[in-house]
């Protein structure tokens, strides 16, 4: 057996609120092989996020870790000092978050802070540094980057924005990408061209792609692998076209269900979408049992009392459903 | 042939930006040239990137922002320019539901209160009419009677999203601008709000424009697309028209942007727009699409194109138009 790269078991994340602690996120496993692009998708507050935050060693009150294992390369980083983690950041691994205006210092021209990355972590002189960026940015495909190395994080685009932490993420050839909604922010056209970009320099560098998303589809074209996360827990796991060929789980298929798939009107007439009944639960008032059970449209009693347990599907998917099978 | 309901002559909406002071004052042409028609009981799907100009159409069609230029007539009257009828009239006959049904509603008034005040402001007076008009508007768009004395923050982003349905139609207007009414909810009740505005549109022959930027939805629920780009309409035809036979470069590019998890079908690198979108207070000279174009040629950047007929009812602006298929 290889060593994933990044091999995430029993997650649990707690969050501290009036008075009680809340799993934010619990049993949450999953792993990414060398050079794999994994997805990660669910609704606005199913814990996506603070999952990769995590990872990043980058959680802070009132999140903090509850339990589980997190190993990068078979070596667990859980219980890294703060210090350990800074270096392995930038270096192993690498994050590119969805409003790239947050992430970026303002106060900097941004060749010097990709500059920094090389400084900082590979021990150049700024010099040497400074070509480093500029070679970076035209790699990103920024337009001029003799002149754009010089220009503050304002005075770019989005996805030139978007662009520049691309490149901060990858300049010292991190073995991981962690890459949460990297696109929602940007128009579509935008966004197809900086997902491609992803894609490709991770291909040519070998980098592992964590890539977050509500968006599916997206998930679906761009990664081998998709994890469905509701209300905290990793309901499905399957290859991509798995996934919509045979979603297994009832949210995940009634998530496929109520996409209008673009082609379809016309092939059979317009069809009504299919609902999911309910909303999603908020994190104080997760149902027991699995946590879908109020909005699912098989449920029995036992959906009520009882977590469910993986079963596993074909090519190491895994479902947690009482009635699957 | 119907007379259209809705019909934009020339329609421009400039904005001037930049201070006195400074001596840079410039223009915005957010919305420049727009002509267009919507018939009764038709849904026109309006589609462009993020900034071209579709919010600011609606505005201008709801009487909420002056025309620098041009006309817009509804049902047969002119209503822009001094000629104009006043808002009150205005508002039975042309609505609008907003993206943030968070932000749209006021937040101390009730459920009763949001939906009965602007019948009362309309002349109904007798008490029990209003009562069962609120009701039977609450009814159609699925709240329940005793949810009526509720506040806004009381609800679900969807069940807000309701209300802000149910206020638009209470006046029972002709015509309905929906404004990315899906982008703001959860993935999993969006299916929920387009069931109930194509059951509505059926119900009660209404009208809609269908602004979103999920061309998935637009192609679900439009009878005919409109497709701008940078202030200007660039393409509009019936819906399968424009899905399936686009023929402004800008429209295939969009198409092909689009994360196809059904067929996972190699994009057409050719279809695809590089670099980023111009901006909209310096829109490059000609066409406007022209230095992301593939099919970019000197005339592109001395002349706009017109809006011309490619086959009955679809047009484009673009001096390719007859090449590109
Ligand atoms: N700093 C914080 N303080 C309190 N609660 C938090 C904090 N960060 C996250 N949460 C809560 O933890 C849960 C998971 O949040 P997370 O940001 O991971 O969601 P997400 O899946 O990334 O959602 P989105 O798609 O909206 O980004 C949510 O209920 C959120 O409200
Ligand atoms: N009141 C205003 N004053 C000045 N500029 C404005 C104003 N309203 C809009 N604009 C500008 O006009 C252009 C069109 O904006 P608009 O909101 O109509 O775009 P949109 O197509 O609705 O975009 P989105 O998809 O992001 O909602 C943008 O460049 C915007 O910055
Ligand atoms: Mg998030
Ligand atoms: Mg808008």
């Amino acid at each position: 057996m290889t060593v994933p790269l990044l091999k995430v078991d029993n997650l649990r994340i707690a969050l501290a609120g009036d008075g009680a602690t809340y799993n934010a996120v619990e049993n949450v496993s999953f792993e990414i092989g060398r050079g794999e692009a994994f997805g990660l998708v669910g609704e606005s507050g199913c814990g996506k996020s603070i999952t990769a935050l995590a990872v990043m060693g980058l959680l802070r009150r009132p999140l903090s870790l509850g339990g589980g294992r997190i190993a990068l390369d078979g070596e667990e980083i859980q219980d890294a000092s703060p210090a350990e983690m800074r270096r392995l950041r930038g270096k192993r691994i690498a994050m590119i978050f969805q409003e790239p205006m947050t992430a970026l210092n303002p106060l900097s021209p941004v060749g010097k802070q990709i500059a920094e990355m090389f400084v900082l972590h590979e021990g150049m002189g700024w010099n040497e540094a400074m070509d480093r960026a500029e070679e970076a940015l035209r790699q990103v495909r920024v337009p001029s980057p003799e002149r754009r190395i010089k220009d503050y994080p304002h005075q770019l685009s989005g996805g030139m924005r978007q662009r520049v932490m691309i490149a901060i993420a990858l300049a010292c050839g991190p073995d991981l990408l962690v890459a949460d909604e990297p696109t929602t922010a940007l128009d579509v056209t935008v966004q197809a061209e900086i997902i491609d970009l992803m894609a490709e320099l991770c291909a040519a560098k070998g980098t592992a792609i964590l890539m977050i998303s509500h968006d599916l589809g997206l998930v679906a074209n761009m990664c081998k692998r998709v994890a469905v996360m509701y209300a905290g827990r990793i309901v499905e796991s399957q290859a991509a076209e798995a996934i919509f060929a045979t979603p297994s789980h009832p949210y995940t298929r009634g998530l496929v269900d109520s996409l209008p798939r673009l082609g379809e009107r016309s092939k059979r007439g317009r069809q009504r979408l299919r609902e999911i009944s309910g909303v999603v639960p908020s994190i104080a008032a997760y149902p027991a049992g699995c946590r879908f059970n109020p909005r699912c449209p098989s449920v029995t009693d036992v959906c009520r009392e009882m977590v469910p347990e993986a079963t596993p599907l074909p090519a190491e998917g895994l479902v947690r459903c009482h009635h699957h099978g | 042939m119907a007379e259209p309901l809705l019909s934009l002559d020339d329609l421009a909406v400039h904005f001037k930006i930049g201070n006195m002071l400074g001596g840079g004052i410039k223009t915005l042409k957010a919305v420049d040239g727009v002509t267009l028609d919507v018939k009764p009981g038709e849904c026109l799907g309006l589609v462009g990137e993020s900034g071209c100009g579709k919010s600011t159409l609606a505005l201008a069609i709801m009487g909420l922002l002056p025309p620098t230029r041009g006309t817009i007539g509804v049902d047969g009257q002119e209503i822009s320019g001094n000629k104009a009828p006043d808002r009150m009239k205005m508002a039975r006959t042309v609505q609008m539901v907003f993206q943030d049904p968070y932000a749209s509603l006021n937040p101390r008034q009730t459920v009763r209160r949001t939906l009965a005040d602007p019948l009362r402001l309309h002349g109904v007076t007798d008490k029990a009419e209003v009562e069962a008009r609120v009701a039977d508007m609450m009814a159609r768009v699925g709240l329940r009677p005793e949810q009526a004395d509720r506040y806004p923050h009381e609800f679900s982003g969807g069940q807000r999203q309701r209300i802000g349905i149910a206020r638009a139609l209470i006046l029972k207007p002709k015509l309905v601008l929906c404004d990315e009414p899906v982008s703001a909810l959860d993935v999993s009740i969006r299916a929920q709000i387009i069931n109930l505005l194509l059951e509505l549109k059926d119900e009660l022959g209404l009208s809609y424009i269908m602004i979103s930027h999920d061309l998935g939805v637009v192609e679900h629920v439009s009878d005919r697309v409109a497709v701008m780009y940078l202030g200007r309409i660039v393409e509009q035809g019936g819906w399968q028209e424009i899905f399936e036979n686009p023929r402004h470069p800008y429209t295939r590019a969009l198409i092909a942007a689009i994360p196809d998890p059904f067929h996972r079908a190699a994009i057409s690198a050719k279809a695809k727009a590089r670099g980023e979108i111009a901006s909209a207070l310096n829109p490059p000279p000609g066409c406007h699409f022209h230095p992301r174009c593939p099919l970019k040629a000197d005339i592109c950047v001395s002349q706009d194109p017109v809006l011309a007929a490619v086959a009955e009812g679809h047009r484009a602006a673009c001096h390719f138009r007859d090449r590109v298929s």
